[in-house]
């Protein structure tokens, strides 16, 4: 296949290695890809040089869409709409609004910001996954490094990688 | 980096390394059903089955069936909706707000957790439902045009925030509990060997990999829906007691309900997560996951939790004195010394009495008591609903309309309905996903691999990272 990609994926057994050897890799100008873990490492955002996720503000976003919506529906439906005279009280009443109008932004705030996460990740019951090593979501830690993007050769890359830890170097073609 | 303290035991026993807690999880769904798994889920088929025979007879016939009266409007219907929407609390509780404050130890009874609240939530809904009396017209609640058939709902009425509460919190709650398992689908997708189950978890996988940059988001997203959901769950039960709270029935009207109900729920939740996992526990043989801290501090809850009903109890019957107001003493010396004393006392004994051994070291860390008393904390928390409902409504202002209720057995039906429902879904829960969330266990583990990492570090004279 001519649009293939090469990549040398190095696999490591522990969390602390492996963000070692993210900083000796880069801080020898490799471009890693991507690394895999079964679980979240923490701290590795800032070695990688992953920015902070932007994902809290869209959550705040669609949370006051639905804060508005929720208003909006309830004043116009109850206050202009149709006004009801229940027990002589006020058309409006702001304080019996509050606990619809705190679950629709909770629910808006919620799911727009899911939607957005699985959108963003591309996490769809018909994503196909692409799978450096099976190993990844049970117990190793895997790097990958696309070769096309690095000047460095496959065998520095591959001792790059073994001296910084890894336990196997494998490549691998997408 | 993990940090760990040295003071503190393990959150997991037994020295698991990852590729331990992958298998001990995994091989469960991986395995065919075994012979107590079957009898268990036919056992829950068939109350399923007679229940649904009894919701057929309220749906086909109507609320007649029941042992309602005029006087006695709400009883076994909204006891058992209010019951089950407590014990829907304890999920998001521990997923949720033991998350904000870094309670490790929640990592491995969470995912059950979750779907026991998601399992209790939807028995609650099916009590709705029945008690609708007309359930196809059932959309009424909601705020559509006046074409469908009422006017705009009334945004005044607690039964409508309600709706919003209830439904929220089950969404909410789902997407909370499935995304959580993304991860851990992902890890039976690759270990699947079989072509069905390949294709079926690696479609509920969502083409998971792994990767930093998706965990960053991961993270992201769970801290803020365990922000969303904190005040969700306080708010549900909240709006629950404001269906009672804000009508005018002495026995109801009172301002310490919202508080009190939240106390009851998250009590009743975390009774009912122990007597399940106590069994999943010793079935699955997760003794070194869910170990006898979690017990411990999960007893600890419970006193806490029952200590604040307790008092709860004793101020409701305080204020009625000290408030003066005749009626509202008549409501609870009738509740104490009238036709329903036992199920007052019932209340007392089993909500009241019962947490308050847990003090005993001894008996925190049995599992056996563990397990009768978390039981027996739930028949309380029934009796609670029922007092407060049925005692509350029978003796009213006119003693001429005064009257007693009693079941019927097409109410018993409805109640072992909702039972079924909710075995046969956590059995197949508990037989076909992962029921510890192996993702966020492998996290806290207590560096069982470490030494590999030691060995790398001594071999090249590196600083520790």
């Amino acid at each position: 296949m001519s649009n293939s990609k090469h990549f040398i994926v190095g696999v490591f057994e522990d969390e602390d290695v492996v963000m070692h050897a993210i900083e000796e890799l880069r801080g020898a100008g490799v471009k890693i890809h991507e690394v895999f873990s079964p679980y979240p490492i923490h701290g590795i955002d800032d070695v990688l040089g992953i920015k902070k996720s932007r994902l809290p503000k869209a959550a705040f976003m669609f949370g006051i869409t639905g804060t508005a919506c929720a208003l909006i529906m309830m004043i116009w439906m109850l206050g202009f709409d149709w006004p009801m005279n229940i027990g002589g009280k006020n058309n409006i009443p702001l304080p019996d609004f509050i606990p619809i109008t705190f679950e629709i932004t909770v629910l808006f705030s919620a799911f727009g910001m899911v939607g957005t996460f699985l959108t963003a990740s591309n996490l769809f019951p018909w994503s196909k996954p692409v799978i450096f090593d099976e190993r990844v979501t049970d117990d190793k830690f895997v790097m990958a490094i696309d070769l096309s993007k690095n000047k460095n050769s496959k065998e520095e890359l591959a001792q790059l990688l073994s001296l910084n830890g890894a336990s196997e170097v494998n490549e691998k073609e997408i | 980096m993990h940090i760990s303290s040295h003071v503190r035991p393990d959150l997991v026993k037994g020295g698991k390394t990852f590729h331990d807690v992958t298998q001990d999880i995994s091989r469960h769904v991986e395995s065919a059903p075994n012979k107590r798994w079957l009898m268990a889920f036919s056992i829950s088929l068939l109350l399923l089955s007679y229940g649904l025979y009894n919701l057929y007879k309220t749906f086909w016939f109507g609320v007649g069936m029941w042992g309602l009266n005029k006087t006695v409007g709400w009883a076994w219907d909204i006891t058992n909706f209010v019951w089950w929407v407590g014990i829907g609390h304890a999920g998001t509780l521990i997923s949720a707000i033991l998350l904000l404050f870094r309670q490790k130890w929640r990592t491995s009874i969470n995912r059950s957790a979750e779907a026991m609240t998601i399992f209790a939530v939807l028995c609650a809904a099916s009590f709705i439902f029945g008690h609708m009396g007309r359930p196809w017209l059932a959309y009424w609640p909601l705020p559509l045009p006046n074409a469908f058939g009422s006017l705009w709902v009334n945004f005044n009425s607690p039964l409508v925030w309600d709706v919003f509460a209830i439904s929220t919190y089950l969404s909410v709650s789902l997407v909370f509990w499935y995304l959580g398992m993304v991860p851990d689908l992902a890890t039976i997708r690759d270990r699947a060997t079989n072509k069905i189950s390949k294709i079926v978890y690696g479609t509920l996988a969502f083409g998971w990999t792994g990767g930093a940059k998706d965990w960053s988001r991961y993270e992201a997203v769970s801290l803020i829906l365990a922000g969303l959901s904190t005040p969700l769950v306080l708010s549900v039960h909240t709006i629950v007691s404001m269906d009672f709270a804000t009508s005018l029935v002495p026995g109801w009207h009172t301002t310490i309900f919202p508080p009190y109900f939240v106390a009851g729920a998250i009590f009743s939740g975390f009774a009912m997560v122990l007597t399940l996992m106590l069994v999943t526990r010793v079935v699955y043989k997760l003794e070194d996951y869910i170990t006898l801290e979690h017990v411990e501090t999960m007893n600890k809850i419970i006193i806490l939790t029952g200590s604040i009903v307790g008092v709860a109890y004793i101020t409701e019957f305080f204020i009625a004195w000290y408030s003066g107001v005749e009626y509202e003493s008549y409501a609870f010396i009738n509740r104490a010394t009238g036709p329903y004393w036992w199920a007052y006392w019932s209340m007392m004994t089993c909500n009241v009495i019962s947490p308050q051994l847990f003090w005993i070291r001894k008996l925190r860390r049995n599992i056996a008591a563990t397990f009768v008393i978390s039981i027996i904390v739930n028949i309380g928390m029934w009796f609670e609903r029922f007092v407060i409902i049925v005692t509350s409504l029978h003796r009213d202002y006119l003693p001429s309309s005064w009257a007693m209720y009693a079941p019927t057995s097409v109410e018993i039906g409805y109640y072992i309905f909702s039972f079924g429902l909710f075995f046969t879904l956590f059995f197949l829960f508990a037989k076909f996903l992962p029921v510890v969330n192996m993702a966020e266990v492998k996290a806290i583990l207590n560096s069982s691999q470490k030494h590999q990492q030691k060995a790398y570090f001594k071999s090249t004279d590196k600083a520790h990272v």
